[in-house]
């Protein structure tokens, strides 16, 4: 006969280390088995989609370096897009190139918290995550450098990027890209074949084509699931179409498919810094535009992939200096719509892998 | 590149099959009647040649006379795009039909312009507030709305 037990609620979080800032997961229990899940938001809830529309067009770039802010050089860039969407602004070569070479630092920076923080969640309890923070550590020094900032960078502007490069940035650059490839086949070597790994991750959290399709899941969770679908191929912006790169997808469409999704995606990233670095013009880094930028009457919606998905900005202007409607299209908040379906039936232990394996930044679930 | 249809030839087709439902069309986007949404939402979605099978984002403009519920369609299959678009007159019981049945993607979405645009989605399976708390007075997106410093 067997034992009959009774559900019972548990709230996981919004204080708890896995939940990578304040989240609560509401979970009722069978047992160790999950059989129900709620994500609840809003802990850090500052209404910035509000307090945008009281600020001009440039005020706004900061405030968009809140949103995510393991990745604030993306969440610039595709703010920056939608405005000069909106405004018809045109870009300067050189400032192009600038973005796409910051861009693909970002996303190798965020692409290493991630899957470092993931294997901390697994209880590999900061080893890993201190090897991959020794690297995020170089991409800090080169925002440093163009910056002056480690983590809120409010690098790009309306028109271009807020300044060229200094002399030492190329060189630093150059040493980075040459030396990372080996750092990443460290991990690998450490990680990829891991029984434990292999164990916790492997066929756990599985999300099918459909399912990931059908509720808007984008980025790494996306493509985990074997959808080819990156924004930088199927719908180019800035100089994308100028490169050359693969788009790694998984096939299962577990935990370790995300993972493994992740970390390819960090070798085509510095495959595209490579290009960028040899083609870069010179010239101006930023077009002129008025302090006060009136845009015309209209609307516009600029996507970019994001280190964690299609990040977009929707931005309807009135003909007046402050935007009359702000929204972020924020791909960590689509993406846990899937949390309930991967977890469900699977035990406790295994959601905290699941939910490190999508990869969230509360900063821009609840914005 | 994603190909952006226009609004005004997949009106033609849609008048066909649903007449009197489309209010407006031009090149970048389609405007149709709310009571008409949720059939035209599964036929965009489930129509060959069209397949618009991936909503990436639903958002709610207050345009002071109106709301206007804005979806951004796409289909991976084709790699095309289409902007969608209903309104909304009644602003003390503002009312739409929730297309959460047929892309799942737009829950957590549509509760969010619930929480802060307070427009209704009928047929929502757990429509209350996202991100401010229950018991919360007011919506603060809806321009009327003034924080407490101004």
């Amino acid at each position: 006969m067997p034992i009959k037990t009774e559900p019972f609620a548990i709230n996981f979080g919004p204080f708890h280390p896995s939940t990578h800032g304040v989240f609560r997961m509401r979970t009722t229990l069978d047992g160790e088995v999950i059989i129900d899940l709620e994500p609840v938001f809003g802990y850090l809830h500052r209404g910035i989609e509000k307090l945008a529309e009281g600020r001009t067009y440039t005020q706004n770039i900061p405030f968009t370096d809140r949103l995510d802010y393991l990745a604030s050089m993306s969440n610039n860039l595709a703010y920056v897009l939608a405005v000069e969407k909106l405004a018809g602004v045109p870009v300067p070569e050189r400032a192009e190139y600038l973005r796409v070479i910051m861009a693909e630092l970002q996303r190798i920076a965020s692409h290493l918290i991630a899957v470092g923080s993931l294997l901390n969640d697994c209880g590999a309890f900061m080893t890993p995550i201190l090897y991959m923070i020794r690297e995020r550590e170089k991409i800090l020094d080169l925002f440093e450098m163009v910056s002056g900032q480690r983590l809120t960078y409010n690098y790009m502007r309306i028109g271009g990027v807020s300044q060229d490069i200094p002399d030492e940035f190329l060189p630093a650059l150059e040493k980075f890209v040459e030396r990372m490839p080996s750092y990443i086949d460290e991990y690998d070597r450490l990680l990829a074949e891991n029984e434990i790994l292999l164990a916790r991750l492997k066929g756990v959290g599985i999300l099918s084509k459909g399912q990931a399709i059908n509720i808007s899941a984008s980025g790494p969770v996306l493509r985990g699931s074997g959808v080819e679908w990156d924004i930088r191929k199927v719908d180019p912006y800035s100089v994308y179409d100028r490169f050359e790169f693969d788009i790694p997808t998984g096939t299962l469409g577990d935990s370790y498919d995300r993972y493994r999704v992740r970390i390819e995606e960090m070798r085509q990233s510095l495959r595209i810094i490579e290009q960028a670095m040899k083609q870069l013009p010179s010239g101006a880094v930023k077009t002129d535009v008025p302090w006060l930028m009136l845009p015309p009457r209209g609307e516009a919606y600029a996507h970019i992939e994001s280190p964690k998905g299609e990040l977009g900005f929707y931005i309807v202007s009135d003909n007046s200096a402050k935007p009359y409607r702000f929204h972020i299209r924020a791909p960590s908040l689509i993406n846990l719509t899937a949390l309930r379906d991967m977890s469900v039936g699977w035990k406790i232990a295994d959601l905290i892998a699941i939910f490190g394996s999508i990869d969230i930044c509360m900063g821009e679930v609840d914005r | 590149m994603t190909i952006a249809l226009s609004g005004r030839k997949i009106a033609g087709k849609l008048q066909e099959q649903f007449p009197g439902s489309i209010v407006q069309s031009d090149e970048s986007s389609l405007l149709v009647k709310s009571e008409h949404l949720l059939a035209i939402a599964t036929f965009l979605k489930t129509t060959p040649g069209f397949d618009f099978d991936y909503l990436t984002s639903v958002t709610a403009v207050d345009y002071r006379d109106y709301f206007e519920l804005v979806y951004h369609l796409i289909s991976i299959e084709h790699n095309h795009s289409l902007v969608l678009k209903v309104r909304c007159h009644d602003r003390e019981n503002p009312t739409v039909p929730s297309v959460v049945g047929v892309w799942r993607g737009a829950d957590f979405q549509e509760r969010e312009i619930y929480d802060l645009m307070g427009i209704k989605f009928e047929g929502h399976p757990n429509l209350k507030r996202i991100v401010l708390w229950e018991g919360f007075q007011g919506h603060p997106l809806r321009k009327e709305y003034k924080g407490i410093y101004k």
